[in-house]
């Protein structure tokens, strides 16, 4: 194969530099010493990190997106992994169908998901409610956790559990002592990648967020509509920074790589 | 194979699917279904939502021109970020491909890591370096003699473009990556043996089996722009309205909920008719290369 000319590599340069230079500067900006936005900053302060300190509403709405991705995930798996295997094991009538309709949150715009949510919460009378955000979390993130958890399945050797089977093993014990082991990496990266997905989501939680129930980014969200100051550039590289963690936690799992081919290439269809 | 057991096994599947589905009528089917209903349903300042079947916010939707002008204005952004994405995310995506193993997993974590990076925060960075009309994105283009006079980035369509161009090229670069998997090196190699330049090469050799990739990456582009709520909120302001901001102020200030439920049902549906029927044409053009 051919090597990159002069110029691929300067349009290379180029563009890297602008995919990186937005979330560079936040984090830049956070470590300002002034009281308003400067670019560029002079010198380096902790300042605004420790303000955030005085906000209580965003520490308060960092627990709840800290909560509610982890449960929601969680729950997320639990309805995932069943599927998951009867989709990747058994050839019935409906399955296509079945596995359209479990992805088909990726397909459906997350404010129409919000509006839909918004109006069904409402009448149930869990409107702004932590267990209402929880099941639309559950529902946004199930794709991402079936799929990850599907791969696994799919992969998986099955004649370790036929010898299992052959040695008296079945049912409850049977998952537990060898189909779970050998499909958890698969189930863990999905955790990980549907935590990222709740946690990040504002489309969809911003019609169902209350006071008490708001996520860490509609918060930000609703502190950057009013105005937009070095706090808020703190609390975002607070959120890249924890959201870096989870990358390189996902990467030497189960290879960011894996994660993201499979992410992209299915979110359109 | 008893026949019990064969009985079970046709079974099986259901039984463990049956909660996900459970799960996805009624809380995902239903609502959805509610939505819809709810588009129908009359309001009034004082008297709230009334669940009666008239046609009234359709019908304010099709002949208001306000609705018109801001379907065409969401439409026309998601095409022009869809266009950037592919004329720069494609040619980036070629290079990548193109460089030694180390050096292309670098920067492929790189171009492709933002996309789990909170929308607010990567949009908040362009907030930031359009700043105004002497923010950092004007400074440089004034310094670099691309123009004379800064031009405003922050309440224009200009800069959605070019924030949500930023929030969706990692998708663009994804798709033509995969398919340039798919694409054997020998027959890039054949055609320098047989004589043909770069320009060639690239125009008769890469560019047709690409193409695959870049119009399912420019689905998924589109579609997303489209429906985007984060960067046209923020860096439109409360003036600047797409679809997806306009259905949030109907449903979280105006509180006319059964107009916004019908912007969003609009939206959904048109959105749904535009990637089923591109991905069906895609499908049938490249029937050889999805095979």
């Amino acid at each position: 194969m051919r090597r990159n000319g002069p110029l691929a590599l300067i349009f290379h340069t180029i563009f890297v530099v602008v995919m990186v230079a937005p979330i560079l500067v936040v984090c830049l900006v956070a470590f300002t010493p002034e009281g308003f936005l400067s670019l560029p900053t002079n010198g380096f302060s902790l300042r605004w990190f420790r303000t955030i300190l005085n906000y209580p509403e965003f520490i308060h709405a960092f627990w709840v997106s800290l909560g509610l991705g982890a449960l929601s995930s969680l729950v997320a798996l639990l309805f995932a992994v069943p599927a998951a295997l009867a989709i990747a094991r058994y050839r019935f009538r409906g399955r296509d169908a079945l596995a359209a309709l479990f992805l088909s949150p990726l397909m459906i715009p997350h404010v129409v998901l919000g509006i839909a949510f918004l109006r069904f919460f409402t009448s149930a009378g869990l409107g702004g409610s932590f267990a209402a955000l929880i099941i639309a979390h559950v529902i946004i993130v199930f794709p991402f956790a079936l799929r990850l958890t599907l791969a696994a399945a799919t992969g998986m050797d099955r004649t370790v559990e036929m010898a299992a089977v052959s040695l008296g093993a079945n049912g409850w014990t049977l998952f537990r002592r060898v189909t779970l082991p050998l499909i958890l990496p698969g189930v863990i990266s999905g955790w990980a990648l549907a935590f990222i997905q709740s946690f990040d989501d504002l489309t969809m939680t911003v019609f169902l967020a209350a006071p008490g129930t708001e996520t860490l980014p509609v918060r930000m969200f609703l502190y950057i509509q009013d105005n937009i100051d070095p706090l808020v550039t703190s609390v975002s590289a607070c959120v890249i920074a924890i959201t870096m963690t989870a990358l390189i936690l996902l990467d030497r799992f189960y290879g960011l790589d894996r994660v993201l081919a499979g992410k992209g290439s299915d979110t359109g269809r | 194979m008893s026949m019990a057991a064969e009985e079970r096994d046709a079974r099986a599947p259901w039984a463990l699917t049956a909660p996900a589905l459970m799960l996805f009528v009624g809380v995902l089917l239903i609502p959805l279904a509610m939505t819809v209903m709810l588009s129908f349903h009359d309001w009034g300042q004082y008297k709230g939502i009334e669940p009666v079947f008239i046609l009234k916010n359709w019908h304010e939707i099709a002949t208001d021109p306000y609705y018109a002008e801001m379907f065409w204005r969401t439409f026309r952004i998601a095409i022009l970020t869809t266009l950037l994405t592919a004329l720069l995310g494609a040619p980036e995506a070629y290079i990548l491909n193109r460089m030694s193993g180390r050096w292309k997993s670098f920067f492929l974590l790189i171009i492709l890591g933002p996309l789990l990076i909170s929308v607010v925060a990567r949009t908040l960075g362009w907030a930031l370096l359009f700043g105004g009309n002497n923010g950092l994105v004007n400074k440089l283009l004034m310094s670099l003699g691309v123009m004379r006079s800064p031009i405003p980035f922050m309440f224009t369509e200009t800069g959605m473009v070019v924030a949500l161009a930023h929030v969706m090229m990692p998708f663009m670069v994804l798709s033509v990556w995969a398919a340039l998997q798919r694409l054997d090196p020998q027959i890039e190699n054949a055609a320098m043996s047989l004589g043909a330049g770069p320009a060639t090469i690239i125009r008769r050799i890469i560019m047709p089996q690409i193409m695959p990739g870049v119009l399912s990456g420019s689905i998924i582009v589109f579609s997303l722009s489209a429906s985007a709520f984060a960067t046209p909120a923020i860096i439109g302001g409360r003036r600047l309205k797409v679809a997806a901001t306009l259905a949030y102020d109907e449903f979280l200030n105006t509180l006319n909920w059964p107009l916004g439920a019908a912007v969003a049902t609009l939206l959904l549906v048109a959105l749904v008719l535009i990637v089923v029927g591109s991905n069906a044409l895609i499908e049938r053009r490249y029937a050889e290369v999805f095979r």
